[in-house]
């Protein structure tokens, strides 16, 4: 295809200049759109796992001297409480080093910190296949333990998903509309370059040559000069893409979670060119199809 | 036949060419030659009136269908419209690669026939670097290479001296021979008469006045 013979002189048009550049930006704006849908997706994916199957209970921290004694005794109680559940298979209360761990990266470890009255913490794992009822057990540990509630994730889950489902959307639109404004550039180079060479096409017409042998002309060109550019754009892309890793990687804590970019989404990321070649042939092919059709 | 809006250019014109006939089509400047010829390589379309080639209605031809009868018929421009970027080769070649002939062929045929009309030396020539004559040759070169139906010619002898000129007439002859319908636009009445034998006919004022039968 690259290396078939043309009979039109495409290689010195001014669209050989611009819309490689042109399919390079779109290639390199798609890349990170695409990498931010997978990295979205991969993250809805792990919040849901991780967190399916998992409940929190809190019990609020006793004032005073004994307090520590009191505070202990109740997580004992509802610890208690939890594993006779049936559908439970473990609760484990946090200590307070595991506390103070988890506040780490928000507070720091200044001894200060350590003489907050911090709620206490169970992490409590349901097995996913049993309905626990959680409105009863919330009641249940509610009247029996004194300052304990039960957190099952499920509202903060839902809404963090729901706007991550919202970005990955907003992302794959831009994608399409990266896509659009590529096959409007190779509307518009398109027919430049046949009102450019609108001679050669006359003859070309004039000695028989079909519409078709005419349009693949064109369509490999574009094919050409979308492939280069896409190796551009995604050249580009890559380093950007590891460097945004890389940063992220380097935020301590727990503030962001891993956003590695799947196998999957990689693959997706360097089709981009082919994608966008193939974009840019059918878009050149059509449009000399539609505008010949216009000829006598 | 007439240009948008202006006046007709040909009108009350009606004639059939017979297969494998060859005429001269003759008349003074601007009396609708080039427009005839137009209209007989489907370069346009009539306003008025029908145009029937090789048993086809051209109005009622399909677009796709059209390729078909343009591979039939050879045609040699006045401004040669030869491809400037291409090598004379190239540009012979273009009748036959568009039909998907084999680069083989391509290579075997076209320097033969450049060969013939005394291009030989020139077959990777860019038309830029050839004078008016060769052009002419690499034109009518071309406009043969299909072993054409029909061949028109707008004024091929235009820039040739006179010893080329009769080698290409001798040529157009042999095509003839061979079973090619010849239509020579022209008004080079020397040449006319010095192939009094063939078949005239005559454009004046946009219709055709006299149609001679000299064979």
């Amino acid at each position: 295809m690259l290396g078939r013979r043309s009979d039109l002189p495409l290689k010195d048009d001014a669209t050989s200049r611009f819309l490689p550049w042109l399919v390079a930006l779109m290639v390199y704006l798609s890349a990170v759109a695409v990498a931010g849908t997978f990295v979205l997706a991969g993250l809805v994916s792990r919040w849901d796992h991780d967190v399916a199957g998992t409940l929190t209970v809190q019990v609020a921290p006793v004032p005073g001297e004994a307090g520590e004694m009191l505070t202990d005794d109740r997580v004992r109680q509802a610890v208690d409480l939890l594993r006779r559940t049936p559908g439970v298979k473990s609760a484990r209360a946090l200590d307070k080093q595991q506390l103070i761990a988890l506040l780490e990266p928000w507070l720091g470890n200044a001894e200060v910190v350590r003489d907050l009255p911090l709620p206490r913490l169970i992490d409590v794992s349901v097995d996913p296949e049993a309905r626990v009822d959680m409105g009863d057990l919330s009641e249940r540990l509610s009247s029996t333990v004194p300052g304990a509630s039960l957190d099952d994730h499920r509202v903060w889950l839902s809404r963090l998903i729901n706007l991550s489902l919202t970005t990955q959307w907003v992302a794959i639109g831009i994608v399409v509309v990266i896509g659009g404004v590529t096959s409007a550039t190779v509307v518009y180079a398109t027919r430049t370059g046949m009102a450019v060479h609108k001679g050669v096409i006359e003859v070309l017409h004039l000695i028989g040559a079909h519409d078709d042998y005419i349009a693949r002309q064109f369509a490999d060109r574009a094919f050409s000069l979308g492939f280069s550019g896409g190796l551009i754009g995604l050249a580009l892309a890559v380093p950007t893409l590891g460097a945004i890793g890389w940063a992220a990687r380097r935020v301590e804590g727990g503030f962001l979670p891993s956003l590695s970019l799947p196998i999957s989404g990689w693959v997706v990321i360097a089709l981009l060119p082919l994608a966008a070649a193939l974009l840019s042939m059918y878009t050149a092919r059509l449009t000399v199809h539609g505008t010949l059709a216009r000829m006598p | 036949m007439r240009y948008g809006l202006g006046p007709e250019v040909l009108q009350d014109i009606s004639f059939a060419l017979p297969s494998g006939s060859f005429h001269f089509l003759t008349g003074p400047s601007g009396a609708g030659k080039s427009s005839l010829l137009r209209l007989m390589y489907l370069g346009l379309r009539p306003t008025r009136g029908r145009v029937v080639l090789f048993d086809k209605d051209i109005a009622l031809t399909k677009r796709y269908e059209l390729p078909a009868l343009r591979r039939r018929v050879g045609v040699v421009f006045q401004d040669f419209r030869l491809l400037d970027h291409l090598s004379a080769l190239d540009n012979v070649a273009l009748p036959l690669r568009t039909r998907g002939v084999k680069e083989s062929e391509v290579q075997k045929h076209v320097p033969e026939l450049l060969g013939w009309v005394g291009l030989a030396d020139q077959l990777h020539a860019k038309p830029s670097t050839l004078s008016g004559g060769q052009k002419q040759r690499v034109a009518i070169a071309r406009a043969v290479i299909g072993r054409p139906d029909l061949l028109l010619a707008d004024e091929p002898t235009g820039n040739v001296d006179d010893h080329i000129a009769m080698r290409l007439l001798h040529l157009f002859e042999e095509l003839n021979k061979l079973g090619t319908t010849i239509v020579i636009a022209t008004h080079n009445e020397g040449l006319v008469q010095r192939f009094s034998h063939h078949n005239r006919l005559h454009l004046e004022h946009g219709t055709v006045h006299t149609v001679e039968e000299t064979r």
